[in-house]
């Protein structure tokens, strides 16, 4: 049998690895927004593991809603990066400072 | 069999997820992750989520990550000034991923969630249906947040038109501002003489 | 019957003029606002005679309290009236000059724009020396010496345009601060002692006060009652112009010439002398006290006096005469001759308001020219200026007959009979007075009548009589100058001012005196062959073998003895050292106060400094605030991970 513990590991690998993967590819965004998709991906499986193991389907419904706010999140952000590689003619974040003070 | 099934799957995941933050090329990465998608609808199959893993496949796999690799695909991006400092943050990056999977574990771990802690629930009867629940339960006690879901992604998909619609100028006419024009805007009468006397110019400029 | 009413009447009809001269002047119009201000003025003074006439002939007295302001644990602060001898002359003297003045400003003000303004100003004045004379406590006396003194200071910089106006309403009101300090502190000691302000439970109390001391400055002990009477004569130094604090007076003349005599000759100045002759019950026990004023009025009476025989502009002239006067005035208050001192302030008032009006008529007929070098000749140009000025000047130098004669012989005879120290020094000091007041009257006299026609006609104009408004307080100002001498009888050497001031035996002077006294011929007789009788006519004697006879004498003398002109023409150094030491001392506190705490402190420290560190806090901050994606999601991942430890741990 599988217990609830392995999924749990294994959602927590998948979200070190996405927090690691932020770390080293700090320069590429879109290589940052998948790493977010990781994340999300990591939540969403400890979400359906807590579901089935306590028989809630509470847990799936809230995955759905993350499915589809994660969706709308990647569509949005993909938009930001078309428009700012167009004016920027760069994804580099490095060369993102505009918010330096 | 199924423990089997699972550990190759987490494998195939794991593998997945670390190629997604390592590998250089976007377009790889972005392969990768549909791969990592796919490994985990299969893992939510164990966990009986039928409908989710579904949903994760055929929206994800199929619309998002297709977007993504339109994207990736379609700006020219040069890659490397996007890999410096790569191997720099290596040792920075895996170092916190360790210490974040030490203490998650700690927590985690068969210690507190294991089988005799939690054992696994009774598999369902016969004719039940995860799609059947799930949908009971959206259109009933969850029925506002599903509509306002709709709304973000109404919104979601106005955001992204609005934010990528290159402005063209259209050669259009505008037929209000076509009525509106007077006689004046477009016809301008100078008076002039015929002959310009010397000594009254003289006189013009002192006057003024 | 005196009642409350009536009192408020002779309060309030000033009031109300000055209100409409005032608030309402575009409405009443000039005519009206003269008109409104006279007629309070006039109601004033009518109800004022009657009142006199109930206190001195019905012998009625009034100390009652009018309305009570406030009330602060036990102090008690109301307003309220005592009426007396003292007081009902005063009001008299105060409402009479007052109500000359004000028919003779019709004319002397006639082609100002400030009008009504001025007429305002002076009802005002009208109703503030009326609420101080009239006070029956030491807080309406204050109320109505800062009264008098904000209208004199508006009054004085009536001309707001003038910037010697302006320097000289500034002067005035900074050295009456000074003298006020002193008046403010004496209220409070008062307060401190006798735990009341009304006068009647004061001076009740004064006999007990006098036994206490006090400690001023660690080791010594002082007596309650010397200090508290050398507080108040502070005061009463600042409002009636006593050395030090003098100087503000001459300045003052650069109000108009109407003010010049109704406050700061007639009325306001003498506030001091009234207030220190209300005080006699405390004044008489403290000697020292005594002595301080006697010494300070004996140097006052000298040597302004001095300083009358080389100003050259005819206003100052009188107005270091003023100042002279009020010294022989608070001399007599030394001497604890009250009644003299306050005898004389009454005929002062009316010669010198009387000397002040016709300067101003001959200003007037000069097309106001001030300088008594362009001036001249004038007797048989201004025949009524020119007649009321002699009696004016007669009076001043106590010409036997006059009124100024009795008040002043009676002066120098008290002070010739006092014991208390200092008493000798006063004497001779006011002796030789005679001889200088003879001597700078007379010379401005012969100067502006007499001698060469020194001033400039321009196209025919010769100078003429001015109108009758101008001319008609002249001559009712020269009757009482004559003939206010008579009441000597009974003001100074009678019971006029008894139960209203107060002489202990030992120091009653004036009681001595009136053993002596034997009618008013006798008076004059006598005073015809004492000393200051000759004093004075060798004093006008002087005057005009100097200014008439060989008028090249006095330019010769003043090379001659050129250290002593430059000496007098600079007052003593005393307009100097203020400048420089106390003016110049408060702008360099300022300027240290402006540079240390306002820029280095305030400024530098608290306001920019607050920016700074602002700035330096935000200068670091910046160094965090990257823009960097990447730095944020650094920090937010570290966070991330200490929540985690610290839920872990």
């Amino acid at each position: 049998m599988i217990a609830l513990s392995d999924y749990l590991i294994l959602g927590a690998l998948l979200f070190s690895l996405s927090v690691a993967g932020i770390f080293i590819n700090r320069k590429n965004i879109i290589i940052l927004l998948m790493c977010i998709e990781l994340m999300l991906l990591a939540v969403n499986l400890n979400f359906i593991a807590f579901s089935h193991f306590s028989g809630d389907m509470a847990g799936q419904v809230f995955v759905f809603f993350i499915l589809t706010v994660a969706a709308a999140e990647a569509a949005i952000g993909l938009a930001i990066l078309v428009v700012l590689f167009r004016n920027l003619n760069t994804i580099n974040v490095a060369d993102l400072d505009e918010l330096k003070g | 069999m199924e423990q089997v099934l699972f550990y190759c799957f987490s494998l195939v995941l794991i593998f997945a997820a670390t190629m997604v933050v390592t590998v250089r090329n976007p377009v790889r990465a972005a392969l990768f992750l549909v791969l990592a998608f796919f490994t985990s609808a299969a893992i939510w199959l164990f966990l009986e989520a039928e409908f989710l893993a579904i949903t994760l496949v055929l929206v994800y796999v199929g619309a998002v990550m297709v977007l993504f690799l339109f994207v990736v695909m379609m700006l020219d991006i040069n890659l490397t000034p996007l890999q410096e400092g790569f191997t720099k943050y290596l040792p920075l990056g895996i170092l916190v991923a360790i210490l974040i999977t030490i203490e998650m574990v700690a927590v985690l771990g068969a210690s507190h969630f294991g089988l005799d802690v939690v054992a696994a629930p009774l598999p369902h009867a016969e004719g039940y249906s995860n799609t059947k629940e799930l949908g009971r339960l959206l259109y009933t006690v969850y029925v506002y947040p599903f509509e306002i879901a709709s709304v973000i992604l109404t919104v979601a998909i106005v955001a992204a038109i609005t934010l990528t619609l290159r402005k063209q100028k259209r050669k259009t006419q505008n037929p209000a501002e076509q009525v509106k024009v007077r006689r004046e805007d477009r016809v301008r009468l100078v008076k002039m003489e015929a002959v310009k006397k010397h000594d009254e110019v003289n006189t013009d400029e002192e006057s003024s | 019957m005196m009642n409350q009413s009536i009192l408020l009447v002779i309060v309030l009809a000033p009031l109300l003029g000055s209100i409409i001269a005032g608030l309402f002047a575009k409405q009443v119009g000039r005519v009206g606002a003269h008109r409104a201000a006279i007629a309070g003025v006039s109601i004033a003074f009518t109800v004022s005679l009657w009142v006199f006439k109930l206190v001195v002939v019905d012998g009625e007295t009034y100390n009652q309290q009018v309305y009570q302001w406030l009330q602060a644990g036990s102090l008690s602060l109301e307003i309220g009236f005592l009426i007396d001898s003292l007081t009902a002359m005063m009001m008299v003297v105060v409402t009479f000059v007052s109500l000359m003045v004000h028919i003779y400003t019709i004319g002397y003000m006639h082609d100002d724009e400030g009008y009504a303004r001025f007429f305002s100003y002076i009802s005002l004045f009208t109703f503030s020396m009326l609420m101080l004379v009239m006070a029956n406590n030491f807080m309406q006396l204050f109320f109505g010496w800062e009264a008098v003194g904000l209208v004199s200071y508006l009054l004085i910089g009536f001309w707001y345009k003038k910037p010697t106006a302006i320097y000289a309403n500034l002067k005035a009101f900074l050295v009456n601060r000074v003298g006020d300090f002193g008046f403010l502190l004496g209220i409070a000691a008062v307060l401190m002692y006798a735990g009341s302000l009304d006068y009647v439970q004061v001076f009740a109390q004064a006999p007990s006060i006098a036994e206490q001391t006090m400690v001023v400055f660690s080791g010594t002990q002082w007596s309650v009652m010397s200090v508290i009477c050398i507080l108040l004569f502070i005061g009463a130094m600042g409002k009636s112009a006593q050395v030090p604090l003098h100087v503000w007076l001459p300045d003052s003349m650069e109000g108009p010439t109407p003010i010049s005599a109704l406050i700061h000759a007639a009325t306001m100045v003498t506030a001091g002398i009234f207030m220190v002759a209300r005080m006699s019950p405390l004044f008489e026990f403290s000697e020292t006290a005594l002595s301080v004023v006697l010494v300070i009025g004996a140097i006052t009476a000298l040597f302004m006096g001095f300083l009358g025989l080389i100003q050259n502009d005819i206003k100052r002239v009188i107005a270091y005469s003023t100042l002279s006067q009020l010294g022989y005035m608070t001399v007599a208050l030394g001497a604890s001759a009250y009644a003299a001192g306050i005898f004389h302030l009454m005929t002062h008032a009316f010669f010198k308001a009387l000397l002040f009006l016709a300067a101003g008529a001959v200003i007037i007929a000069l097309h106001h020219e001030q300088d008594i070098r362009k001036m001249g000749g004038l007797k048989n140009y201004l025949p009524i200026t020119y007649w009321t000025s002699l009696v004016g000047s007669l009076a001043l130098i106590g010409f036997p007959g006059m009124s100024g004669f009795f008040s002043k012989d009676s002066i120098i005879e008290a002070v010739h009979a006092s014991t208390i120290a200092g008493s000798d020094f006063a004497y001779y000091a006011v002796l030789s007075g005679v001889f200088i007041t003879a001597l700078y009257s007379f010379r401005l006299f012969f100067l502006v009548f007499h001698g060469q026609e020194r001033f400039e006609v321009s196209d025919g104009h010769v100078p003429h009589e001015p109108a009758a408004v101008i001319t008609a307080p002249l001559i009712l100002l020269a009757i009482p100058s004559v003939v206010a001498g008579l009441f000597v009888g009974n003001m100074v050497f009678g019971d006029f001012f008894d139960g209203a001031i107060f002489v202990l035996a030992e120091h009653d002077v004036l009681a001595h005196h009136a053993e002596s006294y034997h009618g008013l011929i006798a008076f004059i007789l006598h005073g015809l062959m004492a000393p200051p009788f000759w004093l004075a006519i060798s004093g006008v004697a002087t005057a005009y073998f100097l200014y008439i006879k060989r008028p090249d004498i006095p330019a010769k003398l003043q090379q001659r003895f050129l250290w002593i002109y430059q000496i007098l023409d600079n007052k003593y150094g005393f307009d100097n050292f203020n400048d420089k030491v106390f003016a110049g001392g408060s702008r360099l506190i300022g300027r240290i106060f402006w540079r240390l705490g306002d820029q280095v402190l305030i400024d530098g420290a608290m306001v920019n400094g607050t920016a700074k560190t602002v700035g330096l806090v935000a200068k670091v901050a910046r160094k965090i605030q990257s823009g960097y994606l990447y730095h944020y999601a650094f920090a937010m991942i570290l966070g991330v991970w200490l929540l985690l430890t610290l839920f872990v741990a």
